[in-house]
C-alpha cells in the first residue's frame, strides 16, 4: 500500500441524532499501521464517529473510504467483513454467553488472519482459566479484555476502541494498554477514543482532538504542546465553570 | 387409578402445548415480538397436512416432510420480506401486521377449505393403545406425539447450545444491535429464527391435524394456549416451555374430568393463578 492511497479517509463527515447535529464536517485520514487517538470532552462527537464508521448510525451519502472502497451506507455486517471491528463503549458483552462463546461470536464474519482463541488467550492469559464462565461474571478489566478479544477474533485491519479505560482502575488500564503494541505488531491499525489523554498520547502515532463536533487539532503527539492540546480540548472559553472537571482528568 | 390416568393424559397433551409454545417463545426470544398469527400458522400447517395426505394421497412421512419444508420456507421469506420491515423500537407495527396476517389466514383458509371441521386420520394408530398394569391404558397416538415433542425440544436444545447458529441466536437475543458488529447479518438471522420456529409450528400443526378436529378459526385459541404455556414456563426457557405445556395440559384434562365444559376454563384459571403467585413463570431466564 502506498502512503498516497489512504487506508482510512473520511471527508466532511456530518451526523445527526434527530434534529441535533453531532458532527460538523470532520476530516480524518489514517495510514495502515497508524494508531490514531481521538480525544475530546464528553459530547464532542468522538463516539459518533465510530458509530458512523461501523454502520451503527446511518452514513448514506457520506464520504468514507476504507482500503480503497467506499463503505458509507453499507450495512454494519458488511463493513465488519471489510475489516473494521469495534470494542464498543460499555463493552456490551453477551451476558448469556460464556467468555469463549463471546470470543467465538467475534469470528462470525469468518475473516482469515493471525487471531484465534489460542492467540487471544496468549494475549490475555487471565481469560483462559475463565473461558467457561459467563461473560459478565468477570471483573471489569477482564470483561474489557473479552470485548477486545471478541473484536480481534474477526482479524480486523482496523480496530476501533471506544473508551476502553472507562471505569477501570489505573493498574487495570495499564495492563490493558500493554496489549496495544502486541495488537499493532500483528498488523492491526487502531482508532482509539480516550478520555485519559496521557494514555492516549502514549500509544498514539497520530492524535485528533474534537470539540463540539469539529476537529480542533490534529497532528503527531510529539509535535503537539500541552498548551495547544488544552486549548483544543476546552476551546477558547477555558474559564467556563463546567470545564473544571475534565481539567483534572488531564493531570 | 382413574386420576392417575387423567394425569398421564394431561402430561401427554402438554407435549403438544409445549410445541405450540416453543415457536412463539423462540421468535419472541430472538426478535422481541409476538406473532399474533402464530395459532393461524399452526392451523395452516394442519390444512397443508390435510391437503397433502388426505386430498392428494401422499404417504404421511412425505406429507410431514413437505409441510415442514413449506412452512419453513414461508417463515424465512415472510420474515425477510415482510416482518423485518416492521421490526424496530416501536412494538406496535409488528403486532398490527401479524394481527392482519391472522385475519387474512383465517379468511383465506375459510375460502379454500370451507368452515367444515376436518381431521387427518392416522388409521389404526388412532385407536391403538398400550396397556399398563393397574388397568391403565395409554393411547399410542398421544404417546407418540409426546415423544416427538420431546425430540423436537431436545433438537432445539442442541441447536441453541451446541452450534454456531445457536450461539448467534442467543447473542441476538441478548443484544441484537451488537450482532452486526460481530459480522452477523441481522435480517438473515431473524429470518433463520422464524424459519426454525415455523418448522416447529409445522410439527405442532401436523399433530393438531391428527389429534383433533380443526377448522379455519381454530388458530386464536391455539395462540392463547401457546401464550399461557410460555408464561407459565417462564420466558426464554426451552424446558420451562415443556413444564408450562404440561401444567396447562394437566389442568385442562383434570378440568374436563370434573366437568366436560370446564376443560378450557380450568386451564385459564391455573394460568391466572400462576400469574398471581409467580408472575415470572416457573423457570424464567429472561427479564422484561
Amino acid at each position: 500500500m502506498t502512503p498516497h492511497n489512504a487506508f482510512l479517509e473520511i471527508r466532511n463527515l456530518t451526523a445527526f441524532y434527530g434534529d441535533f447535529q453531532a458532527l460538523f464536517g470532520i476530516d480524518l485520514t489514517m495510514d495502515e499501521g497508524d494508531t490514531m487517538a481521538v480525544i475530546g470532552a464528553n459530547g464532542a462527537g468522538k463516539s459518533t464517529i465510530l458509530r458512523t464508521l461501523t454502520g451503527l448510525l446511518p452514513s448514506k451519502g457520506q464520504d468514507i473510504r476504507f482500503a480503497g472502497a467506499a463503505i458509507a451506507g453499507q450495512p454494519a455486517h458488511l463493513i465488519h467483513k471489510a475489516g473494521i471491528a469495534m470494542v464498543p463503549e460499555g463493552r456490551r458483552l453477551f451476558p448469556s454467553l460464556t467468555v469463549e462463546e463471546n470470543l467465538s461470536i467475534g469470528a462470525s464474519g469468518k475473516r482469515k488472519g493471525p487471531w484465534s482463541l489460542a492467540a487471544i488467550y496468549e494475549l490475555f492469559p487471565d481469560l483462559h482459566d475463565r473461558r467457561h464462565h459467563g461473560g459478565t461474571a468477570l471483573s471489569g478489566g477482564q470483561q474489557q479484555m473479552v470485548a477486545i478479544g471478541r473484536a480481534l477474533m474477526s482479524n480486523p485491519r482496523l480496530l476501533l476502541c471506544d473508551e476502553i479505560s472507562l471505569g477501570l482502575s489505573p493498574k487495570v488500564i495499564k495492563d490493558i494498554y500493554t496489549a496495544v503494541p502486541l495488537i499493532r505488531a500483528r498488523g492491526t491499525s487502531m482508532l482509539v477514543i480516550e478520555q485519559d489523554i496521557a494514555q492516549a498520547m502514549a500509544v498514539a502515532t497520530r492524535v485528533i482532538c474534537l470539540q463540539e463536533g469539529r476537529v480542533s487539532l490534529s497532528g503527531r503527539p510529539e509535535d503537539l504542546s500541552r498548551a495547544e492540546i488544552t486549548r483544543a480540548y476546552f476551546g477558547l472559553e477555558a474559564d467556563e465553570p463546567d470545564t473544571n472537571e475534565p481539567a483534572q482528568e488531564m493531570l | 387409578m382413574e386420576w392417575v390416568n387423567v394425569l398421564i393424559q394431561g402430561v401427554l397433551l402438554g407435549g403438544l402445548y409445549a410445541l405450540f409454545a416453543a415457536g412463539l417463545s423462540l421468535m419472541f426470544g430472538v426478535m422481541r415480538f409476538v406473532n399474533i398469527a402464530h395459532g393461524d400458522f399452526i392451523v395452516l400447517a394442519a390444512y397443508l397436512m390435510l391437503s397433502f395426505v388426505t386430498f392428494m394421497g401422499w404417504h404421511p412421512a412425505l406429507g410431514i416432510m413437505a409441510v415442514v419444508l413449506v412452512m419453513g420456507t414461508i417463515g424465512y421469506l415472510g420474515q425477510r420480506i415482510l416482518l423485518n420491515r416492521v421490526l424496530g423500537k416501536d412494538i406496535l407495527p409488528p403486532i398490527l401486521v401479524t394481527f392482519g396476517l391472522s385475519i387474512i389466514l383465517q379468511n383465506g383458509m375459510m375460502e379454500v377449505f370451507s368452515a367444515d371441521s376436518r381431521r387427518v386420520s392416522s388409521g389404526a394408530l388412532d385407536v391403538a393403545s398400550i396397556s399398563l398394569p393397574g388397568d391403565l391404558a395409554i393411547g399410542a397416538m398421544p404417546l407418540l406425539m409426546f415423544v416427538v415433542a420431546l425430540g423436537v425440544l431436545a433438537g432445539l436444545h442442541v441447536l441453541f447450545f451446541h452450534t454456531a447458529l445457536g450461539r448467534l441466536l442467543r447473542a441476538t437475543s441478548d443484544d441484537a444491535e451488537m450482532v452486526p458488529l460481530m459480522g452477523g447479518n441481522k435480517a438473515h438471522i431473524f429470518a433463520l429464527a422464524t424459519m426454525i420456529a415455523s418448522g416447529v409450528v409445522a410439527v405442532a400443526g401436523i399433530m393438531l391435524a391428527m389429534k383433533t378436529n380443526f377448522d379455519p378459526s381454530a388458530g386464536p385459541s391455539r395462540l392463547l394456549f401457546a401464550f399461557e404455556a410460555v408464561i407459565i414456563g417462564g420466558l426464554g426457557s426451552l424446558w420451562g416451555t415443556l413444564a408450562g405445556g404440561v401444567v396447562l395440559g394437566v389442568a385442562q384434562v383434570v378440568g374436563a374430568q370434573i366437568d366436560a365444559g370446564f376443560q378450557i376454563l380450568a386451564g385459564h384459571l391455573v394460568f391466572l393463578l400462576i400469574l398471581v403467585v409467580r408472575p415470572q413463570g416457573l423457570f424464567a431466564r429472561m427479564k422484561g
